[in-house]
């Protein structure tokens, strides 16, 4: 009589486990909690009503967006690319009194950003995105870092050093001020397309 | 001579045997990696591409939204509607919604909380913005446009 052999058999045990294998790669997702970061203005009623602040014309680098997605500059169309747009941006910032028609200070400089209620989200995401990069490239230069390395450093400013760069980057005073704060106005879309 | 006979008796077999725990090695690392979507999302979602792109430093501290075309437009319709958690709410429910995520948060943490809206390229600013009121209102004023990376051609 021959021994019962108590082994399983294991030959199909590398099968069963690529089966597994195969269903979670399939099921997982890598969650991508990545995007363009803003910090909203405070509630209109809790400003103080009589906040009237006078802007003055050269400080303001306007952009408009209409609900055809078209896109005014200053008060003239524009056809180019967001990098272009980006280059105008961070030019307009750092002009320091140079041009009399664009900023004073990079402190003083606004960027405003108005669309309408029919602009589409991409075309929203476009313009904000660049209008950030022209900041971030500053910072970044001043803090003489990559671009990629200052948004990475900037998410995590628990780090001294990080808050450091980020302190050189945007130019913080001892006052708690900074010389190139990120003056990002994105105003009440207006009604004229979509309810 | 004899150093060639002897490479010739070499077997060219791989060894199998320790396929299965290479295979099960790969699947725990992928079942305990893998996180079951706990909502599922009843809007479009194409998300729009961005270069200037910012890591979430802490994910307890997110609370998701979405915004796009109902996925089935026959029930409710094709404008674009704002989902959370399993449900589609109003603007005017935004706050409500709000004071709710910021009640799991630890007291300490509730104004570190950020919103992450992630909205449809089709979708329009009109309702981002009412959004916008409402979460200025509510006092959450970190907002993130989930987005994906664009290929840099720069």
């Amino acid at each position: 009589m021959p021994r019962a052999t108590p082994d399983i058999p294991n030959a199909s045990m590398a099968d069963i486990a690529f089966l597994l294998l195969v269903f979670f790669l399939v099921t997982t997702t890598v969650a991508n909690d990545r995007g363009l970061h803003i910090q909203l203005p405070p509630p209109p009623e809790a400003l103080p009503p009589d906040m009237d602040i006078k802007i003055q014309e050269r400080n303001l680098f306007k952009i408009q967006v209409n609900s055809f997605d078209n896109v005014l500059v200053e008060g003239n169309p524009f056809f180019g690319t967001p990098n272009e747009l980006r280059d105008m941006i961070k030019e307009f910032i750092l002009n320091n009194g140079a041009d009399p028609n664009s900023s004073d200070n990079p402190e003083k400089a606004i960027v405003s950003y108005k669309t309408d209620r029919g602009t589409s989200h991409k075309k929203f995401i476009e313009i904000l995105d660049a209008a950030q990069a022209a900041y971030y490239q500053i910072y970044a230069e001043r803090a003489d870092v990559s671009v990629k390395k200052w948004l990475e450093l900037s998410s995590d400013l628990t780090n001294p050093e990080n808050r450091r760069l980020y302190d050189i980057g945007r130019g913080r005073r001892p006052d708690g001020t900074v010389e190139f704060p990120m003056n990002l106005s994105i105003a009440e879309p207006t009604k004229a397309g979509g309810k | 001579m004899s150093k060639f006979k002897k490479k010739a008796n070499v077997k060219q077999d791989i060894p199998t045997s320790s396929m299965p725990d290479v295979v099960f090695m790969l699947l725990f690392f992928f079942m305990v990696t893998t996180q079951m979507r706990e909502t599922n999302i009843n809007v479009k979602q194409q998300l729009p591409e961005a270069s200037q792109l910012k890591k979430l430093a802490r994910k307890s501290l997110v609370a998701y939204m979405y915004i796009g075309e109902p996925k089935k437009t026959e029930e409710w319709g094709k404008e674009p509607k704002i989902q959370v958690n399993d449900v589609f709410i109003e603007p005017k429910d935004v706050i409500q919604w709000v004071n709710q995520e910021k009640a799991k948060l630890q007291e300490f943490e509730r104004d570190q909380m950020t919103v992450s809206m992630k909205v449809d390229v089709d979708a329009k600013r009109g309702i981002i913005a009412d959004v916008e009121t409402e979460l200025r209102k509510a006092n959450a004023r970190l907002l993130l446009y989930s987005t994906l990376q664009r290929r840099a051609e720069n």
